[in-house]
């Protein structure tokens, strides 16, 4: 037991990032299973964690209501984000996305109160671990029984062929857009846990990277399901502080890691592990967005 | 005013050149090469190593061409003929090159560190003119010409040989190529080649110019080059050079009304208000997928 108090102590940070990184991981997969490549999330990760260190660090606000009042101040923005940019397809939205993000970036190096480049420090540090473990659980939750909704069919069915769903009646544009509301919804949700667990925020955290990394844990875990996602965050997270000793070796690895993953298991870790269900599976995966 | 107009030329034109190699891989293969930004890097760091070796600066810009065009090729087998054999589609292509990115990246610091580093010494033409009271230095005045002379060597390649004949056919449609008698196989590496040496001549060039080389000098690269081949049109040669110089020009005007660190906040923007208005860009003519 007081080892594994040990373990805990020693690795707080890590398995603490392990569960947010999960939580990015399935605001991305949202879009992803509508078939869309949407690189917004690290933005609205950044808006929610500025908004709710803001609210915590200068309004004194509670810790619950600064993040609540963080995610949806992220979802407000998508709305009419999504609005616009899903005219868009494919790389022409995935790089539209990711030029929000940038705008995004840009607009917090340039209002005073964000801090600017320096970022925000002294954020109360109000973050626990079961916080982030019981969002993820909760987040999981509700991904999965939207998966198998009614609603999850009709993005499995916008994935498939997006002419095809809208002449079965399924009103295409407003199934994406729920998709990309409610992916920002968690990324925010996501960002004011990770702003509250990190003592320091900074703007670049919010940059390209991130948007990239969020993508990779989705598409290297795999987006059949929701555990996919969640694998590729925890695999992928894990892996830098397990090869610590490797650490100069560490990117070299992880480069290989993300070209294999993509040549020999296409549709992601997960589907890898179920090697029964891999067959019914394997329609869904990085093959079949954009 | 005149200073400021010769840093745009000089900047757009390092612009163009990343572009380039950028945009002839998309509109070839429709595969974003995230990997691009690590060529960059790679060209300026051979020729730091060659010069290091006593080459002279002219060669070494050679030799990044060579080695990063190899080293383009490569890139194909390894992380994309695969994926192309599968039929898998461009995102699976575009992650596969992340990871390149980060292989390619890490093995230059493990060789260099991740500071910056400077040519040797006196390897550079570092003298200074004043023409009409402009100073204008050699170094940059050649950059410039070089990289011109490749945008117009490059159009040519793809407009008037056999070789762009066969690319044009294979970015049109590469089985009605391959029925066609074209070695898609060796367009496809040509093309790599192409794209890949020009990356790197252009991290060579952009190495010399601030004389600081440094394993991340590629990143923010992918964005602008993102914005330049949006606003001039995706897959266009002409669309990626007319779009290098519009975002340098905007962005040196934009430093009068906007402060410095917001130099960014205009490619962005521009990027943004094009894909909204005119997603096929300035010059494309491709059909934009839109809903």
């Amino acid at each position: 037991m007081e080892e594994l108090q040990a373990f805990f102590d020693a690795y707080q940070t890590t398995i603490g990032f392990i569960g947010i990184n999960a939580i990015l991981a399935l605001s991305v997969w949202l879009t992803l299973y509508t078939g869309q490549l949407t690189l917004g999330n690290a933005a609205f990760m950044g808006i929610a964690a500025y908004g709710s260190a803001l609210l915590t660090l200068k309004a004194g606000f509670p810790f619950p209501l600064a993040l609540l009042c963080g995610a949806l101040l992220a979802a407000a923005i998508s709305l009419p984000l999504g609005a616009t940019v899903f005219r868009l397809r494919g790389v022409y939205l995935a790089i539209a996305t990711l030029a929000f993000g940038e705008v995004v970036r840009v607009a917090i190096l340039a209002i005073p109160i964000t801090g600017r480049g320096q970022g925000l420090v002294g954020i109360p540090p109000k973050t626990e671990l079961w916080h982030i473990f019981a969002s993820l659980l909760v987040i999981t939750y509700v991904c999965a029984r939207l998966r198998i909704s009614s609603v999850g069919r009709a993005w499995s069915a916008i994935r498939e062929d997006e002419v095809a769903a809208a002449s079965q009646g399924i009103p295409v544009r407003r199934y994406k857009l729920a998709a990309f509301v409610l992916g920002a919804l968690i990324a925010g949700w996501a960002g004011g846990i990770a702003a509250h667990f990190n003592f320091a925020i900074q703007p670049d955290e919010y940059g390209f990277a991130r948007a990239v990394q969020i993508l990779v844990f989705a598409i290297v875990g795999g987006i059949p399901n929701v555990i996919g996602p969640i694998m590729g965050a925890v695999v992928l997270t894990a892996l830098p502080a397990v090869l610590q000793p490797l650490q100069e070796y560490r990117d070299i690895l992880q480069g290989a890691i993300l070209v294999i993953v993509i040549v020999y298991a296409p549709r992601g870790l997960a589907t890898l592990l179920d090697v029964r269900r891999a067959a019914r599976l394997r329609h869904v995966g990085a093959q079949d967005v954009a | 005013m005149a200073d400021q107009i010769y840093n745009a030329i000089f900047i757009g034109s390092i612009y163009a050149l990343f572009a380039l190699g950028f945009t002839l891989v998309f509109s070839v293969l429709d595969i974003l090469n995230l990997a691009h930004p690590a060529l960059f890097t790679l060209g300026a760091f051979t020729a730091l190593f060659a010069m290091q070796q006593g080459v002279p600066a002219a060669l070494a810009v050679v030799i990044a061409f060579a080695v990063c065009g190899g080293a383009g090729v490569l890139l194909d087998r390894v992380a994309f003929a695969p994926l192309r054999r599968r039929n898998a589609p461009p995102l699976s292509a575009m992650i596969s090159s992340i990871g390149v990115s980060l292989i390619v990246i890490r093995l230059i610091q493990l060789k260099y560190g991740p500071d910056l580093q400077s040519y040797p010494r006196g390897s550079l033409p570092a003298d200074v003119m004043t023409v009409a009271g402009l100073q204008i230095d050699t170094l940059r005045t050649v950059i410039i010409g070089l990289a011109v002379a490749l945008m117009v060597g490059l159009t040519l390649l793809v407009r008037r040989s056999r070789l762009g004949r066969e690319l044009r056919a294979l970015a049109e449609n590469p089985r009605a190529a391959r029925l066609l008698g074209i070695d898609v196989d060796r367009a496809i590496a040509a093309t790599f080649f192409l794209s890949a040496g020009l990356g790197g001549i252009a991290g060579a060039l952009y190495g010399f110019a601030t004389n600081s080389p440094f394993s991340q000098m590629g990143l923010g690269f992918e964005l602008k080059a993102f914005s330049v081949m949006i606003v001039g049109g995706m897959g266009s040669i002409p669309g990626a050079v007319l779009g290098a110089y519009l975002l340098s020009f905007g962005e040196v005007a934009s430093l009068t009304f906007l402060p410095s660190e917001l130099r960014d906040a205009f490619a962005f923007g521009l990027l943004f208000i094009v894909l909204l208005i005119r997603p096929s860009g300035i010059l494309g003519q491709r059909a934009v997928d839109r809903v």
